[in-house]
């Protein structure tokens, strides 16, 4: 096995018994995306002399006796919308192409702190708007599994690497299945934390009261080791969750008997496929045979989540990309006469279609005569969905579904139907409006051999439990094993490589 | 006859020393930009964090204007596309703010009136644009200064319960004192620290309805605020009585030529898309941190006239002069703390050391005289060390020097001759210097006595004492 195919809490001990240099295992994993790249297409910045250089230095703490720190020498993919300290950070939008921020976010710093190594920025949905990331305005990603298929979105670009062995893990953020998506299409684990228990100072704000940042990984106990290092109050993000947390992995113990399981039955009506319908019935199997009571629910308002999450999510981003106005930083369109025209033609040029369309949107629901009608009403979805899952808490130690109705589509087969591909995020978006915890673990694959994801969602705050669950279903089963076949092209300097190193 | 009816917006910088949602330097005299940082430059991915003594300034003044301090507080964004808004969106408080349902009692020409406050709220403030080349549509480039974004602002907006333009003026005086006493805001109107925007309307008197707004930019003063409104209020007056109609506008006043001039229509009310801001926790303001603040203000100017008048008897001109500043009040009570004859001191604070101060520009807080040394030297006259005529050069000194009354008196020889024999000699050789005046005195004129005292005094240098001086020439000079 090679080095860059280890899960990190296989490498980790390898380099703590200086069995492998950080430089060696960095090294590998730069060859894999120098090597594959060209085909996945995953990453939009490689940032090979930055790791290279901190490989280095990490060998030489190390060399002179200093303890190994919790996740020294991991090579690490970040999602390209959170901010990297001299590495430019795109949010893959012709707008933010050449930024290059002064600051890193505070995943980035605890990360970097305990050790891990960035080797670059992953490719996403413009701004995270898509389920796809062929809404990227750089490149579409290619799913691993199939390379006429998409990867997912928007954390495409973080999913395909990490199951194509171009990272160790992976971060992703999701603001409405934008983790758990790509992570069930591509076979990984994917977690979103609940709102406010990793912070979000860095992250380039899509809709401020749903985004978080989570972890991309090749299985339970990665993403639990990440957790760890990733989580905890930042007096940076002001709705950064206060209260003390446990050590996640220590939390990870195959054991679930005993433990209520609801079904929501609004998650298995029209519009789930077959395939995907199957595999969850099978997982739904195995865990009553782990000794959980499987029981079903019902969470009478969800069928309004995908609605209210278009309005406020749109709402909110439409004010947050205010800013990029071409007067700071950023593209600025030339031979504009006045401000105003400048800042028009900066965004008209700079921004993309869905980015634009979302834009439009959430300036109608807030105007004068629609706010009541759209934005206040969705705000009252809102607050009845976290009441229904508050509700079945009151039984349930978590509830299971499916991650997405379907497995990964073809490239191009939804991007001319928006509607078509906001239902792909059906059954991610309500754990975001209220706040909860929600992870996607490998639980099957198609006739085609394309991944299902499961989608455990818990209570707020109760990461523990929902990790501990996710990881008896993958003990008890060997899905998260499997690795795609990717026929490898050599990578090509003059197309996307230019413009990917640092 | 018509009766303005005049509300007023205030927006006043807060005294922090870092700025609302980062901590980058609120001072305003940086290099351009150079107090900025991600967050207040609104970089991708920066947030927003409150700053404590600004919501704690917020409950203060809020308390100070009488107002309800929300339990439940927050913030909002309110959407516009402006350069130097560096989000295109300011954090300000739309639903929810500090305070509501607050009064503060103004007195104009004798009689007070109360006047309601509508809401106290906190925002930030935007950069600064500079337009190279004269006007904003002239200029051949802009620039923008963000040294200014975020700097935190109260709002406290009054109920249009105000009735003629002297009445707005002493309503600004009346806040602005407060907010000195409270010490939250430097109040500068010329350095832009405090601004104010007023709507006014006329309505014929004992009418209730109310008329067409036109609101009023551009005054830099509170005297502009009262002129524009002497001159909006006979331009509407006449308006209507001539039979045509206030449009609802935007007027700008002009301080050169001292008119209103219509700036805008202002055919319905911009959309600012406001929501709550997702980036910042809702505020639940305990109550026991509200009394707390409470029991810590300081006392307010009404408060303290009214004490001055009651406690140390002064009539009601100089408890208003002496509270008009919490320093002014501070010193005039150092110096009855001392001395203890509160109207005395009343005296000479409104008397010379006004005097002086106006003579030279140079205001209470930077008074070089020590409240001591003021009641020092009222003590030296109740003494006779000195005299009353002696203690007004021996004050000029002190405020000048910033010496004591002891030394000045000393340095200078200024101690007043009270000795009899010694004044005697003196008067002596007076009367021996001016026999026919001596006569004319001899012969009951007083008049002549007059000149003979101004003679010892000149001889004296003004050091021997009056009173003595007088008895002694009656005395020799008696028929
Ligand atoms: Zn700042």
């Amino acid at each position: 096995m090679r080095l860059n195919e280890l899960k990190a809490h296989e490498l980790l001990p390898l380099i703590r018994r200086h069995e492998v240099t950080v430089e060696e295992a960095v090294t590998e994993t730069l060859d894999r995306i120098a090597a594959l790249d060209g085909t996945i297409q995953a990453y939009i910045t490689v940032a090979r002399e930055h790791a290279l250089q901190r490989a280095k230095e990490a060998d030489a703490r190390l060399a002179k006796g200093e303890p190994p720190r919790p996740l020294e020498g991991l090579s690490i993919a970040i999602k390209d919308n959170i901010c990297t300290k001299g590495i430019r950070t795109t949010g893959a939008s012709r707008y933010l192409e050449d930024f290059i921020p002064p600051y890193d976010a505070t995943v980035i710093e605890r990360l970097e702190d305990a050790g891990a190594i960035v080797v670059g920025k992953t490719n996403m949905d413009e701004f995270a708007m898509g389920s796809s990331t062929e809404n990227s305005a750089m490149f579409s990603t290619r799913n691993p599994w199939n390379l006429n298929r998409v990867p997912g979105g928007s954390s495409g670009g973080s999913a395909a690497c990490v199951i194509a062995n171009e990272a160790v893990f992976a971060l992703g953020s999701d603001t409405g299945g934008s983790i758990r998506q790509p992570a069930s299409f591509c076979g990984i684990v994917g977690l979103k934390p609940s709102y406010g228990l990793v912070s979000r100072y860095g992250l380039i704000g899509y809709a401020s009261s749903m985004d978080q940042i989570g972890p991309m990984t090749r299985d339970v106990r990665d993403c639990a080791l990440i957790l760890n290092v990733i989580a905890g109050n930042d007096p940076r993000d002001s709705q950064s969750y206060p209260g003390e947390l446990p050590d996640y992995a220590g939390c990870l113990v195959p054991e679930i008997s005993g433990l209520t399981i609801g079904v929501p039955k609004e998650f298995l009506e029209e519009g789930l496929s077959g395939p995907v319908r199957d595999a969850f019935m099978k997982a739904l199997d195995r865990l009553e045979e782990l000794g959980a009571r499987v029981v079903e629910v019902s969470l009478p308002h969800v069928r309004h989540a995908l609605a209210a999450y278009y309005v406020i999510s749109s709402a909110e981003a439409g004010s947050n990309l205010a800013r990029l106005d071409g007067v700071r930083y950023g593209y600025r369109a030339p031979g504009q006469e006045d401000s105003a025209s400048m800042m028009a033609a900066s965004r008209g040029e700079g921004l993309g279609p869905e980015v634009k369309r979302r834009i439009v949107l959430g300036t109608y629901v807030l105007s004068a005569e629609n706010r009541e009608k759209y934005f206040n009403e969705a705000l009252r979805v809102r607050s009845l969905i976290s009441r229904d899952f508050q509700e079945v808490f009151k039984t349930c130690d978590c509830l299971v579904g499916p991650t997405s109705p379907t497995v990964a589509f073809e490239a191009g087969e939804k991007t001319r139907d928006p509607l078509e591909m906001y239902l792909s995020d059906v059954y991610t978006v309500p754990p975001n409006l209220a706040g909860i915890p929600g992870i996607s673990v490998p639980c099957g694959f198609d006739e085609e051999g394309m991944p299902v994801g499961l989608q455990i969602m818990g209570k707020q705050y109760d990461e523990a439990t929902l990790l501990r669950i996710a990881y008896a279903f993958e003990q008890a089963t060997d899905f998260h094993r499997r690795r795609p076949e990717v026929p490898q092209k050599t990578y090509q300097s003059e197309s996307a490589g230019g413009e990917r190193s640092v | 006859m018509f009766e303005p009816v005049i509300g007023i917006e205030v927006h006043t910088q807060l005294k922090t020393e870092s700025k609302l949602f980062c901590s980058c330097s609120t001072r305003f005299d940086a290099a351009p930009n150079r107090n900025t940082c991600p967050v207040c430059l609104g970089l991708p991915g920066a947030l927003p964090v409150l700053n404590k003594k600004a919501l704690l300034f917020g409950i203060k003044t809020g308390l100070a204007f009488n107002c309800e301090i929300a339990e439940f507080s927050g913030f909002d964004r309110k959407n516009y596309f402006y350069p130097d808004l560096s989000k295109n969106y300011q954090i300000t408080q739309d639903a929810f703010p500090i305070g509501t349902n607050g009064h503060i009692d103004v007195m104009t020409d004798g009689k007070t009136r109360r006047i309601r406050i509508k809401r106290v709220h906190l925002e930030e403030d935007a950069g600064k644009s500079v337009h190279e080349g004269g006007t904003i549509t002239g200029a051949a480039y802009s620039l923008e200064d963000y040294n200014r974004a975020g700097v935190p602002l109260l709002e406290i907006v009054s109920e249009p319960d105000i009735r003629s333009p002297k009445e707005a003026y002493e309503y600004l005086l009346m806040l602005r004192r407060i907010l000195l006493y409270l010490e939250v805001s430097d109040c500068k109107m010329e350095e832009g620290s405090l601004r104010c925007d007023v709507n006014i309307s006329i309505r014929p008197e004992g009418s209730d309805e109310f008329g067409t707004q036109v609101e009023l930019k551009n005054l830099n003063s509170f005297r502009a605020v009262e002129r524009s409104l002497e001159y909006e209020v006979e331009r509407q007056s006449q308006l209507v009585a001539s039979g045509g109609e206030v449009i609802r506008e935007t007027r700008h006043w002009d301080e050169a030529s001292q008119v209103t001039v219509s700036m805008r229509r202002k055919e319905r009310a911009e959309d600012y898309r406001y929501f709550p801001e997702p980036d910042l926790a809702q505020l639940n303001i305990r109550r026991s941190w509200v009394d707390e603040i409470k029991a810590t203000l300081p006392e307010l100017p009404a408060a303290r006239r009214m004490r001055f008048i009651e406690s140390y008897g002064l009539p009601e001109y100089d408890a208003s002069l002496l509270t008009d500043t919490k320093e002014l009040a501070d010193y005039f009570e150092a110096v009855v703390r001392e001395y203890g004859e509160a109207k005395t001191v009343s005296n000479w604070i409104m008397g010379e050391l006004s005097r002086l101060m106006n003579a030279t520009g140079i205001g209470i807080e930077s008074v070089k005289v020590r409240p001591g040394d003021i009641a020092a030297m009222l003590k030296m006259i109740d003494k006779g060390t000195i005299s009353g005529k002696i203690a007004k050069t021996v004050f000029e000194e002190m405020f000048a020097e910033g010496k004591s009354p002891e030394t000045i008196v000393k340095e200078k020889g200024l101690v007043q001759i009270t000795d009899e024999e010694e004044l005697a000699k003196i008067v002596d050789c007076v009367i021996e210097e001016n026999r026919e005046v001596a006569d004319q005195v001899r012969e009951g004129k007083d008049k002549a006595l007059g000149f003979l005292v101004g003679q010892v005094m000149k001889m004296t240098k003004g050091r021997a004492n009056p009173q003595a001086v007088n008895k002694l020439l009656r005395q020799r000079l008696a028929n």
